[in-house]
C-alpha cells in the first residue's frame, strides 16, 4: 500500500487510519498536488477537521459551502471561492488534506 | 423539473448490535443529495438510534450518534419518533437528543427537527409516502 511521510494511504490517496494525520502530511500530500498551502487553504482545513470531530463525517460540498458561510462568511462560503484553493473539488481534495475519510454523499 | 418524491426511510434496530442503524444513516446522507423530500422514523429498538448521551468508547466503535445532528444542514428535518416505542422502553420526549435545523423560510430560526407520533399518525404518514425503506 502506498505511503505518505509514513502513513498508510489508500488507492486515492486518503488516510486509512485517520489518526495518522499531521500538518506535515497534509503539506506534502498538498504538494503531490502541486497546492502551495495558504492561510486560506489552512482555514477550511480547519473547519473540515472540527465539522468531522462533531459531526463524524465528512460533509458533502453543498453542506460544507453553506456552513463556511456560516461561519467564514458569504465571501468564502461559495463554490468559486472554494474550488479556487483546491481545484479537483473542496469536498475530495479538502478532505484528503485534512485527513478525513472521502465525503458521505460524495457522488 | 424532475419530480420529487417522498422517501422515507424506516428505523427498527438499536445502534450498535446491527449495521442497520449506521447503513441507514449513510443511505439518508447520500440520498440527500438527490434533493428529494425525506423523513425517518424511529421505531421499536430504533428509538435507541437518538437517544442523548450515547458513548461507544468500551465497545470501540465510531459514535454515530453525533451524525444525527448533521442531518439539519441535509434539509432533513423530519424525524417521527413512535411514542408507544419510547413508553415500551420507559424513554420520553426529554430522552432524546435535541435535533434542530434552521428553516430557510422563518429568518433560520432553529427548530426541532423531532416529531413524537403516535403509532396511528405513524400509519397516516407512512401511507403518503413513495416509498418506504425499512432497516
Amino acid at each position: 500500500m502506498a505511503q505518505i511521510c509514513g502513513a498508510e494511504v489508500d488507492e486515492e490517496g486518503f488516510l486509512v487510519d485517520l489518526k495518522d494525520w499531521n500538518k506535515e502530511i497534509c503539506i506534502q500530500m498538498a504538494k503531490d498536488d502541486d497546492v502551495e498551502l495558504t492561510e486560506e487553504h489552512w482555514g477550511v482545513i480547519d473547519f473540515l477537521r472540527d465539522y468531522f470531530e462533531e459531526y463524524q463525517i465528512a460533509p458533502a460540498v453543498r453542506v460544507l459551502t453553506k456552513a463556511i458561510a456560516k461561519k467564514m462568511g458569504k465571501d468564502k462560503g461559495n463554490s468559486k471561492y472554494l474550488y479556487s484553493l483546491f481545484p479537483y473539488g473542496p469536498g475530495k481534495q479538502g478532505c484528503r488534506f485534512a485527513g478525513l475519510p472521502k465525503p458521505t454523499g460524495c457522488i | 423539473m424532475a419530480t420529487t418524491k417522498k422517501f422515507m426511510y424506516l428505523n427498527r434496530r438499536s445502534s450498535f448490535g446491527t449495521v442497520y442503524a449506521i447503513e441507514s444513516l449513510e443511505v439518508v446522507l447520500i440520498a440527500a443529495a438527490f434533493e428529494q423530500d425525506v423523513s425517518l422514523a424511529f421505531i421499536d429498538d430504533g428509538v435507541y438510534q437518538i437517544v442523548e448521551g450515547q458513548n461507544t468508547d468500551g465497545i470501540g466503535m465510531k459514535n454515530f450518534s453525533k451524525t444525527f445532528h448533521a442531518l439539519g444542514d441535509y434539509d432533513i428535518n423530519k424525524l417521527y419518533v413512535s411514542k408507544e416505542s419510547l413508553e415500551e422502553r420507559g424513554l420520553s420526549e426529554s430522552d432524546i437528543m435535541p435535533l434542530v435545523y434552521e428553516d430557510e423560510d422563518d429568518d433560520w430560526a432553529e427548530k426541532s427537527s423531532i416529531k413524537v407520533v403516535s403509532n396511528d399518525e405513524l400509519k397516516a404518514i407512512m401511507s403518503e409516502q413513495d416509498v418506504c425503506l425499512s432497516f
